[in-house]
């Protein structure tokens, strides 16, 4: 590459020269660069049953191409119905993901440094972290708990009070709101170290300077704070946007039931169902393809406009 | 020196306020968890235990302790997460330290190579279909390979590399030590923070996840403590449990699968707090330099 001549001259000589003293740096390589051929590149192979009639019976290179140019799967995928819901869904979660999840952690860290006890600041902040270390599973497991509706904790207290139970978990659009909830409940803290952190890297002077001028906490926070930890929130939401259509399984998974299929089920979900449990292989590789392929999409799209308006890109 | 209005004394106050409802929210869900696993099934069944246990008991925890399911689920997740957390630092170790060196032919290279898969990722599918070809599909070998490194956490390690300053390791070259010799000796003792971080991230990952047993792996013996507890949760082979422990309802007792929980989430609980001040630091560096 450009740093070669940098080093030596290229011949063959100086190369044995520079091979004796930096082997060691490519024999340390030799394993995560196989493993990242093995299992990020290689699996690149199997995309292509995206274009063709999968088989157990033939190698991939031999199987022969779909109807409609090798499109007959993206076809398909548009005309099934499920995965059309599994289509809105993931856009419909990830976008109110996106405009109460995001905006969590950053006022969670606005008021926390408006904290004046250090000790306690510390002990918000410790508590506020847990949520990120548990699982979904078990955050599921502590949803069923507080919001089953016979003998969750939050149904208890409504009972008590003489209203209805309020079927949580079990009730479309309830649901969607207990796993945005919960989404919440298992970020804000943790999503906040970056916020704090940043705002920790703002000149104290800035602030001296206000107070001088008569400014109060909440110009300050607007004018000086928020502009802050603006590079931060950009970067921030762009690879949200970037992420719009994609989103984890384990999520989901963990969440759904079979009531609230029609809301909950999301491309990922959608993927492992159909393609695993049901061996369309062909099929589900399209839509996963289809995914990877919006999302870079979606990502170029947010760097790009985040720049038109005079913002850091992500690159 | 600062005279603070009464104004703004009053908002300190609705300040300390609210994060003491929130720090309440993120706790109440699990002592009200541990209450149910510490009370007794009357009271349960009668919707009577709020934050607090009745009839106080361990009997839910003895039954746990008890079913060698759920304690040879416990010791193989206990396994796999050392396993893997030792792997995948000393992978992402080898990765992040020799692309520090500027004058590393092909380097530039090997970042974009790297940085691609970050990018593009094949597929639930593919990577499956790739499993089965490596014939990894049950095997317990497909719970730490696929997953042994992330670019990710080996660009937050690089980034710290970066910070510690070349006059080190320059003397160390000048004085001959081989790259592996100033990788053991300068950089590795210099890096706890960031190994611990990581440490944490990666165990923490191995610990928490389940996909990965979930769609590869058939062997119920192999299965992870969260897949486990999973399976438990949505009565998944209840009948098995049903006769198991002799009860005509499917599904456990509301206190056996709260002490589950609690059982499965304490090892974590128990050691984050003590690693704080590192991955706060992790977690800004990965940011700061994406």
């Amino acid at each position: 590459m450009g740093k070669k001549s940098q080093t030596s001259s290229g011949n063959s000589k100086s190369f044995g020269v520079y091979m004796k003293r930096y082997w060691q740096l490519y024999a340390m390589l030799f394993l995560p660069l196989l493993y990242l051929t093995i299992f990020k590149y290689a699996p690149m192979v199997y995309v292509q049953i995206a274009f063709k009639k999968y088989s157990l019976v033939k190698s991939i290179w031999e199987l022969p191409l779909a109807d409609n140019h090798g499109f007959e799967f993206f076809i398909k995928a548009f005309k099934n119905n499920d995965f059309k819901y599994a289509l809105r869904n993931t856009l419909t979660l990830n976008l109110l993901d996106l405009l109460f999840g995001f905006p969590a952690p950053i006022i969670f860290a606005l008021i926390l440094n408006e904290l004046c006890f250090k000790h306690y600041k510390k002990v918000v902040q410790t508590i506020a972290y847990m949520p990120h270390f548990l699982s979904w599973v078990i955050i599921y497991s502590l949803a069923l708990q507080l919001l089953a509706p016979t003998d969750g904790l939050v149904n208890m207290v409504i009972s008590k009070m003489g209203f209805d139970p309020i079927p949580f978990l079990n009730d479309g659009k309830h649901w969607i709101g207990s796993y945005i909830g919960f989404g919440i409940w298992q970020n804000f803290g943790w999503g906040s170290i970056v916020y704090l952190a940043a705002i920790a890297g703002i000149n104290p002077e800035l602030y001296e300077a206000a107070s001088v001028d008569g400014a109060g906490r909440f110009r300050k926070m607007w004018h000086i704070t928020l502009p802050g930890i603006k590079p931060t929130i950009v970067v921030l939401l762009i690879m949200s946007l970037g992420n719009i259509l994609g989103g984890g399984f384990d999520r989901p998974f963990a969440f759904q039931n079979n009531l609230v299929m029609r809301v909950a089920d999301v491309i990922a979900t959608f993927v492992y169902r159909v393609g695993i449990k049901g061996l369309q292989f062909s099929l589900t590789t399209a839509v996963g393809l289809f995914q990877s392929v919006v999302g870079i999409f979606f990502l170029l799209m947010a760097n790009f406009i985040s720049r038109k308006l005079g913002e850091r890109g992500i690159w | 020196m600062k005279i603070k209005s009464d104004a703004d004394k009053a908002w300190d106050v609705v300040f300390v306020l609210f994060c003491l409802v929130i720090s309440l929210m993120c706790v109440i869900p699990m002592i009200n968890l541990l209450a149910k696993s510490l009370s007794e099934t009357d009271y349960l069944v009668r919707n009577e235990v709020y934050l607090l246990p009745k009839g106080f008991n361990l009997n839910a925890y003895a039954t746990v302790l008890k079913d060698p399911k759920y304690i040879r689920a416990f010791v193989w997740t206990v396994f796999l997460t050392i396993v893997c957390t030792v792997l995948s630092l000393t992978m992402t170790t080898l990765c992040a330290f020799p692309l520090i060196f500027e004058n590393l032919r092909g380097r530039k290279a090997i970042n974009i190579f790297i940085t691609i898969t970050m990018f593009f990722n094949a597929g639930t599918i593919p990577n499956y279909l790739l499993m089965q070809k490596l014939n990894l599909l049950s095997n317990p070998l497909v719970l730490i390979i696929p997953g042994v490194m992330s670019v990710y956490n080996m660009i937050i390690m690089r980034s710290f590399f970066y910070g510690i300053p070349d006059s080190l390791r320059e003397s160390a070259e000048i004085d001959g030590a081989t790259f592996f010799e100033i990788l053991t000796k300068i950089y590795i003792p210099l890096s706890k923070p960031v190994m611990a971080t990581l440490a944490l991230f990666y165990a923490v990952g191995r610990w928490n996840g389940y996909s990965d047993a979930l769609m590869y792996m058939r062997e119920a013996k192999y299965y992870t403590l969260q897949l486990l507890l999973y399976n438990i949760i949505n009565n998944i082979n209840q009948v098995e449990v049903a006769t198991q422990e002799g009860f005509s309802t499917p599904g456990l007792s509301a206190s056996l699968k709260a002490a589950i929980v609690m059982f499965s989430t304490i090892p974590i609980l128990c050691i984050y707090p003590f690693l704080q001040k590192y991955f706060i630091h992790g977690v800004t560096m990965g940011a700061v330099k994406e």
